[in-house]
């Protein structure tokens, strides 16, 4: 199986911080499949996800070492790290796509909401942006809720649907990659499952990794599982070994909610 | 006992609430009783001049107007800088602290400062001053207003819009101004309604006259430091004028504050 992208002895140390938050990960993110990181708080999970599409480059001052690749189809390899102009940091993260914890529905239509990512790529065709916006949003299946509604304010959705629009937003750019920031924690159960849901159809036309601090929702869409403690990758394997027979005490201990 | 101690603390905070209401009546009241004695169409279409207050009340606008023209977008522009992109740095905080101390200047100072700096050089009091000690007055409100509403927005919002690719300005300006789009707009018109009724700032550096003007290196027709000037005046006429005007004044202020509130209150998230 190719690898999508691949972490090597990667360490990130925030501005002013003593110790690095991570040390040394490396991590393989194997094409169309999901990848969860799992750990408990404060492990450098989500340090780790969104070094995968430089957000932290939004505040300066935080150093890194190693390398991160991101591959293409014909095996051609970049160094994420190396990127330094705005412009390769925009096509960074038109392939590397990112939901957050909170949906943050921009304040704007449903419509634009989708539309702006889109726009921003020089697409200014009126048909063919309707057309993204529709496709994207029967992905999320969330086009039948909001087809008479689509001029709405995305404020006006509910948790769950503003969650689905975030997702949709994301991969009406044709991202490579999707990295999902702990996505359900603000949700409730049926919106979670509905979520969920949707990460397994992803992963057909996707590279999936997601951050979780719930290990059912881990064992339940993903088939990669890294688990994370105090910034030390301490085993990564498939989801089953690492559920059913970790190789670690520690993962053993939280796995088992010894723990975490 | 601790009951005891609990009515009294409601009755004398209400006591005191009344107390303030009371004098707040009064005003409104005097004004409108000796405001409207003078009240007519006929001083809106004349000049202080001929007993009507056109030329002040298009004095007043004019300087607040134009010191807004010019204090809205420069402040906007510092209050955004502070937010999204000096943020933290010792040099925002600077200027955040300053403009703090400008928003406690006593506004005399302002239009004394101006008057050493503008209406010395040039001689006599002009329109341009007045405007310069309004922009004074306004800039360092619309700063901290825009600098507070855009703190309001929340992180993940910037980040979302930077992880689908948008360059950092045009999440500033696409995405984060139209999050803190109400709460801007409600600063900025309560910081207009603040300039518009100031009359120290006004009273060495525009001046005020009696005829009509139109040229801003003029002396400038004020409609507060004329209502300060027709106040000591022995006709009584004309106090009755002063009157009419603070009347009118503080009905426009009135409305200026309330359009800010209903903006607030009708806000969404």
């Amino acid at each position: 199986m190719k690898n999508k992208m691949e972490i090597n002895h990667f360490s990130f140390t925030y501005k002013g911080a003593k110790a690095p938050s991570l040390n040394n990960i490396t991590l393989p993110v194997q094409t169309h499949k999901v990848t969860s990181i799992i750990g408990p708080s404060g492990c450098g999970k989500s340090t780790l996800l969104r070094s995968m599409n430089r957000i932290h480059d939004l505040y300066p001052g935080n150093t890194y070492e190693g390398e991160i690749l991101l591959l293409d189809k014909d095996g051609n390899q970049q160094n994420i790290l190396d990127i330094k102009k705005e412009n390769e940091f925009i096509h960074l993260r038109q392939k590397v796509g990112m939901v957050f914890q909170k949906p943050t529905p921009f304040p704007m239509s449903i419509f634009d909401n989708i539309a702006y990512g889109l726009k921003l790529t020089g697409l200014k065709n009126k048909h063919k942006l309707y057309d993204y916006v529709e496709k994207s949003l029967r992905d999320v299946a969330l086009w039948e809720e909001v087809k008479n509604r689509l001029y709405d304010d995305a404020r006006g959705l509910s948790g769950g649907q503003q969650q689905r629009l975030c997702i949709a937003r994301v991969i009406a750019l044709k991202p490579e990659v999707i990295l999902f920031d702990e996505p359900t924690s603000a949700l409730d159960p049926l919106s979670t499952l509905a979520i969920e849901e949707m990460i397994f159809e992803l992963k057909q036309n996707y590279t999936i990794t997601i951050v979780t601090h719930n290990m059912q929702q881990a064992s339940r869409i993903s088939d990669y599982t890294a688990f994370m403690y105090l910034g030390d990758l301490i085993e990564f394997d498939h989801t089953e070994t690492i559920f059913i027979r970790p190789k670690e005490k520690q993962t053993e201990d939280y796995i088992t909610g010894k723990f975490g | 006992m601790r009951l005891l101690v609990n009515k009294i603390a409601i009755a004398l905070s209400s006591l005191t609430a009344i107390l303030g209401l009371i004098f707040l009546g009064w005003i409104l009241i005097t004004l409108i009783l000796k405001g409207s004695t003078a009240l007519s169409p006929y001083i809106f279409t004349h000049d202080l001049v001929n007993n009507g207050i056109r030329n002040l009340l298009w004095g007043q606008f004019v300087l607040a107007g134009l010191a807004s023209a010019i204090g809205i977008p420069v402040g906007l522009l510092a209050g955004i800088y502070l937010q999204e992109y000096g943020n933290h740095t010792r040099y925002a905080d600077f200027i955040r602290d300053l403009s703090d101390v400008m928003m406690s200047a006593p506004s005399i100072v302002i239009g004394t400062f101006i008057y050493a700096i503008i209406v010395i050089p040039v001689g006599h009091t002009n329109g341009w001053a007045g405007i310069a000690a309004l922009f004074v007055m306004m800039l360092p409100i619309v700063v901290r207003t825009t600098d507070d509403m855009l703190s309001l927005v929340p992180t993940e919002l910037r980040e979302a819009g930077i992880a689908i690719g948008a360059p950092k300005y045009h999440v500033i300006f696409h995405i984060i101004l139209k999050a803190a789009k109400v709460g801007i707009m409600t600063g900025l018109i309560l910081a207009f309604a603040r300039i518009v009724g100031e009359t120290a700032p006004l009273l060495y550096t525009s001046g005020s006259t009696i005829y009509m003007e139109t040229s801003l290196s003029q002396t400038f027709p004020s409609m507060t430091v004329s209502i300060y000037n027709l106040a000591t005046m022995p006709d009584e006429k004309l106090v009755a004028l002063a009157w009419a005007a603070a009347l009118i004044l503080t009905i426009a202020v009135l409305a200026l504050n309330l359009i800010g509130r209903f903006l607030i209150k009708d806000r969404r998230l």
